[in-house]
């Protein structure tokens, strides 16, 4: 009975959790797509400063991350197919698993410890302070003035990270394929061209996309969940990681089983 | 004398804003009822000062006044709009008259000092850049603080950080401004500076100020009117000079600073620690 009755209230408060997002999220929709046509301000420089920080800042350890994971994928890939003969189809594998996963989800996870702790460390020390109460009594809504510049900039920069993670991971498989593996980068890159198909690239796209949602989301509601005292700071933080990176997780699978579903056969 | 002269003078000029009735105002915190059903008016033009011990409730009251907390019961009158019963709309359409400076000062670190002050010209104003940064330069040199435009609020020192929150309040020429602590965690000689802007400011623009404080000097300095509150009740309210008078246990108490007495008893100390009634005596 205890462990139905814990069952039952878990399951409530993990879709309040989810409610409490996808309100969050329709928030700061509602300032960016909306508000602007009804006469309310909406400053795109902030985006673009939020843009800057999520996305170009990220491009050097999103590169080197992406282009080691391609290398790993190709060395995997070939220590299996070495034994079928079938080396020649490394550059397909790694282009396959790149594009339609590790490519996006290593950016989300990257994308996450950057950005997603430092929305819910911004947010909480805002709090503490007292800013997020100066905003209010100035008639700024905080989810205006702070969460959508973060959603837009985070679903713009989301895709055009993961399409580089995408072209380095490809990079990385490539110099395998070169050292090791008899291509050259022209042959390396037919063989990849030839592999993937646009759904291959779209999916791993559309799924960026929700990626980005979610960690802004979970930053900021951490960020905003934060209690009194610098300590709550470190906490929030820390828990924006751990449920951003779950429920990453989950997206990706419910994401994955929906492209699967509906591809064509 | 000279004090009482002064209000003379400035009671002749009119108050550039409205006063402030607050009725049967109550506010909880879940179960726990913070505060019970407080009444008071401000006059427009006049300044208010809230004395209160720590876990009073002087500091939800303000919090309640500029609408960061929602009561649970009463009206907060400011002119003749009820601020406790407006839609969120209309409140933000106030909000925009009133101007709160924070007890830690609450500018926004990523921002310049220049910066926290445009923000709600910024936001709430049409006017141009260069209006903005000249505006700018005129509350900041109000506050004591012309050329730390550029800034940022680390750099600056405690009594420089409220001298900007003030500018920042001051920005939309607001026509009721609210004060948490405002000299609190200052030296003497930069409070003293504190309340000499308050009273430069209540001078010059005649504005209705509600000001939170424990600090006894600074209150009888800058007070028009004084209520004491003491477990979430006003136990005292008028002018400086009848507080000064009052023969309330709690006001001498709290105004010749004299300590609680310690609890010693069993069952005393139990009800601190509850905060509910003992139990009956077996």
């Amino acid at each position: 009975m205890a462990l139905a009755y814990n069952i039952g209230e878990a399951t409530i408060e993990g879709l309040a959790y989810v409610g409490s997002l996808a309100r969050l999220t329709g928030g700061a929709a509602r300032s960016i797509f909306v508000d602007p046509f009804r006469g309310r301000k909406f400053r795109l420089s902030r985006a673009v400063h939020q843009a800057m920080s999520v996305g170009v800042e990220a491009v050097p350890i999103v590169s080197l991350i992406s282009f080691f994971v391609g290398t790993i994928l190709a060395l995997q890939g070939a220590y299996q197919l070495r034994k079928l003969g079938a080396m020649q189809l490394v550059a397909a594998a790694v282009a396959i698993v790149i594009t339609r996963e590790l490519g996006p989800l290593m950016t989300a996870i990257m994308v996450i410890g950057r950005s997603g702790s430092a929305f819910a460390a911004e947010i909480g020390t805002m709090k503490v302070n007292e800013e997020i109460d100066a905003l209010e009594t100035m008639a700024l809504e905080p989810v205006h003035f702070l969460v959508a510049p973060k959603f837009l900039a985070m679903i713009l920069m989301m895709p055009c990270l993961t399409t580089w993670a995408d072209f380095m991971g490809v990079l990385g498989g490539g110099f395998f394929g070169v050292m090791s593996a008899g291509f050259t980068w022209g042959s390396y890159f037919r063989a990849t061209m030839d592999a993937l198909v646009l759904r291959d690239i779209l999916t791993g796209l559309v799924k960026s996309l929700m990626f980005g949602i979610v960690i802004t989301a979970v930053g900021c509601h951490e960020g905003f969940a934060t209690g009194l005292g610098s300590e709550e700071v470190g906490r929030s933080t820390t828990s924006s990681v751990v449920k951003s990176i779950f429920l990453v997780i989950v997206v990706d699978l419910i994401f994955t089983a929906i492209f699967y579903f509906t591809a064509p056969s | 004398m000279a004090k009482d002269a002064r209000r003379k003078d400035d009671s002749e000029e009119t108050p550039s804003g409205p006063g402030i009735s607050v009725r049967n105002l109550r506010v909880n915190y879940g179960e726990r009822e913070i505060l019970h059903s407080i009444s008071f008016d401000v006059p427009a033009g006049e300044t208010l000062v809230i004395l209160g011990g720590s876990g009073s409730g002087k500091s939800t009251l303000l919090r309640t006044l500029v609408g960061l907390e929602k009561p649970s019961a009463g009206e907060i009158w400011m002119g003749n709009k009820n601020f406790a019963a407006m839609s969120d709309a209309e409140r933000d359409a106030l909000r925009k008259k009133l101007g709160m400076s924070f007890q830690s000062g609450a500018l926004f670190g990523g921002m310049t000092v220049g910066e926290n002050v445009a923000l709600p010209l910024n936001e709430h104003t049409p006017l141009d850049e260069s209006t903005i940064e000249i505006m700018v330069r005129l509350k900041l040199d109000q506050v004591g603080l012309s050329g730390f435009e550029n800034y940022m609020p680390a750099q600056l020192s405690g009594g420089m950080k409220k001298r900007a929150a003030i500018a920042r309040a001051m920005a939309m020429d607001p026509e009721m401004l609210f004060f948490d602590e405002p000299s609190a965690g200052l030296d003497p000689i930069i409070a003293a500076g504190i309340d000499e802007l308050i009273l430069k400011l209540k001078k010059a623009f005649r504005i209705t100020i509600v000001v939170v404080t424990h600090e006894l000097a600074s209150a009888f300095l800058i007070a028009d009117r004084m209520i004491l509150i003491d477990k979430g009740n006003i136990v005292a309210a008028g002018t400086p000079e009848e507080l000064r008078a009052s023969q309330q246990p709690r006001v001498r108490q709290f105004l010749d600073r004299v300590a609680e007495p310690e609890l010693t008893g069993e069952i005393d100390y139990l009800q601190m620690l509850t905060g509910e009634d003992p139990p009956p005596h077996q």
